[in-house]
């Protein structure tokens, strides 16, 4: 059985447009799926159906089964909300594209991060305030960072800190909406590489969504293509580039070796 | 910056503090009884009657500091009572289903849209004119005020991405309202209760001009200013001191109001300090100022 079954998930905005369509796809508990689209296909409201928690006025159809260890089995499409709220976090949990906004601007990132390890862990006082710091520390953060404003931080920092925010909730499915995308180049790679790491070390399943194929291919070898709200295309990263039989993905790919070619006559 | 906004708030202290100053003094120790017309019509400033007397022969420095006391009494009652009534109307709509909300809306704006001074009126035939009546009267006009900006704030709050994230990760909605939605709206509801103190004072002050507001013995500066009107060129100081009063007061409490925008709001405190980059403004415009409790009687109902 899996961790997470998607199928037929059709979102319809609230004047009748279909925003996904019939999109379907698993992730076995401990997998790994990375989720490929252009900006506006729809991946981002992907990862909020899952969470049953589509923005206000969207219809919701099709079937999103979380089924993690521990927990119950539920049906999250329909679902009541406090049967989604126990679930929320330990099943699954999202770090989004842009952690200044991820973020609440008025809390200091310690107090932040206390919030989902009181939950999930029972902690108080000072032990609590050694587990902020532990886990800031596993991001590789310094200390002064839990007494910081959002603001007050990088942007890389801000993603290593929500990053810490969701794994702090032990989901058994992390689903990382394009971590990386708001980031420098140079941040980019140490992030993904730190999320991969820690991802890996908890052998927590990723859903990992991203406009940009390179980046997908350094976490995740099976991938869903997303266009326009349809799953044009799935399966194997590498026979989907070898033989991408969608024009768009055909698309995808060329874009990603010109740019690739391009990086290799800069480097002669 | 963050050195200059503090000043600003340590001169609306100051500036406000000598009106509370003078206010509490008035509670113990007047020079003269308010209602005491021994004085003489129109005395000049001197012994015993530091700043002379009025028409009727009353101390105009003891019908100053009564005046201090009605006039903090009529902002911080009026703020009280509409930011109480305002707040609650404003998060009920705020948080809730979209009819409920729509209702609440409608009636907020036929409120807002009906004249403060024709409720003042209506208020005072029903009951009388009184301080009392003043304030239900200016509290009421702003508590529609008060609920059309905080409906706006926790709509704008819910729709960020940190209430979205917050709840991914299995935070129970109570508890986001606490933790995040009422502490990213109340720096701006603060700082906009500040505003409309000030305008409730111009506002009793303005009733009160009319007859609308605190009957005698007690003196409003309002009054005083409508008194001292005809002899303003004879007697000049008894339409000076409640005027300059009043200006004090005002001026005071809209530099409090200024200075507690950025020191409730870190991420305007550290702006300019060096911070690693430019937020722009995650807690939303912290500068819509108070729309104006409109009593100026020269524009009429
Ligand atoms: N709150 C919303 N209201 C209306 N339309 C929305 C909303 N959020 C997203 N959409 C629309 O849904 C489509 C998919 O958006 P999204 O999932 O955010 O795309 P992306 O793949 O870039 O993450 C877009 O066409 C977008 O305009
Ligand atoms: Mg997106």
């Amino acid at each position: 059985m899996s961790l997470l079954e998607v199928s037929a998930l059709t979102v319809k905005a609230p004047d009748g447009r279909a925003l996904l369509s019939e999109v379907s796809f698993e992730v076995e508990a401990g997998a790994r799926l990375g989720l490929i689209g252009e900006s506006g296909s729809g991946k981002s409201l992907t990862a909020l159906a899952i969470m049953g928690l589509p923005p206000a006025g969207m219809t919701v159809s099709g079937s999103v089964v979380l089924d993690a260890p521990g927990l119950p089995r539920t049906q999250v499409v329909g679902a009541p909300e406090r049967a989604l709220n126990g679930l929320r976090g330990r099943a699954a949990t999202v770090v989004f594209q842009e952690p200044l906004t991820a973020l609440d601007p008025l809390a200091k990132v310690g107090r932040q991060l206390a919030e989902p390890l009181r939950r999930t862990r029972g902690l108080r006082g000072s032990p609590l305030r050694a587990a902020v710091l532990a886990a800031l520390e596993e991001v590789r953060l310094p200390e002064r960072v839990a007494g910081a404003y959002p603001h007050e931080i990088s942007g890389g920092q801000r993603q290593r800190a929500a990053i810490a925010m969701a794994l702090a909730c032990e989901p058994a499915l992390l689903i990382a909406d394009e971590p990386t995308t708001a980031l420098d180049v140079t941040v980019q790679a140490e992030v993904l590489a730190l999320l991969d790491g820690l991802v890996s070390a908890r052998r927590m399943a990723l859903l990992f969504i991203s406009h940009d194929l390179a980046v997908v291919a350094r976490v995740t070898d099976r991938v869903v293509v997303l266009k326009e709200g349809l799953a044009v295309e799935s399966g194997n990263l590498l026979d989907i580039v070898g033989e991408p039989r969608h024009p768009y993905t055909r698309d995808l790919v060329s874009s990603a070796r010109r740019l690739d070619s391009a990086l290799d006559w800069g480097a002669r | 910056m963050s050195r200059r906004r503090s000043a600003t708030l340590a001169v609306g202290c100051v500036l406000a503090g000598v009106i509370v100053a003078v206010a509490v003094v008035s509670l113990f120790w007047t020079p003269f009884s308010p209602d005491d017309t021994s004085g003489g019509r129109l005395a000049p400033p001197g012994p015993p009657h530091l700043l002379g007397t009025d028409k009727l022969g009353r101390d105009l420095l003891t019908q100053l500091m009564i005046g201090a006391r009605v006039a903090l009494t009529a902002g911080i009652g009026s703020v009280a009572l509409g930011g109480v009534i305002g707040v609650a109307a404003g998060l009920l709509a705020g948080f809730a289903v979209r009819w409920l909300d729509d209702t609440i809306s409608a009636l907020l704006d036929i409120l807002i849209a009906f004249p403060t001074l024709l409720l003042a009126m209506l208020v005072v035939a029903a009951r009388e004119a009184s301080l009392g009546s003043a304030i239900l009267a200016i509290g009421l006009a702003m508590s529609s005020i008060v609920a059309r900006l905080t409906r706006v704030l926790v709509k704008r709050v819910l729709a960020q991405d940190y209430i979205t994230a917050s709840r991914t990760s299995g935070t129970s909605w109570p508890r986001v309202v606490a933790e995040h939605v009422l502490p990213n709206i109340w720096p701006t509801l603060l700082v906009n209760l500040a505003l409309q103190l000030g305008l409730a004072v111009l506002a009793e002050a303005s009733l009160s001009y009319l007859g609308l507001g605190t009957p005698p013995p007690n003196a409003s500066w309002g009054r005083m200013l409508q008194e001292a009107q005809a002899t303003v060129l004879t007697a000049p100081a008894g339409a000076i001191a409640p005027g300059v009063l009043l200006v004090v007061l005002v001026v005071g409490v809209n530099l409090i109001a200024d200075g507690l925008r950025d020191v409730a709001d870190p991420t305007r405190r550290a702006r300019g300090s060096g911070s690693a980059v430019d937020p722009g403004s995650p807690a939303m415009g912290l500068d819509q100022g108070g729309s104006a409790v409109d009593l100026d009687p020269r524009r009429g109902p």
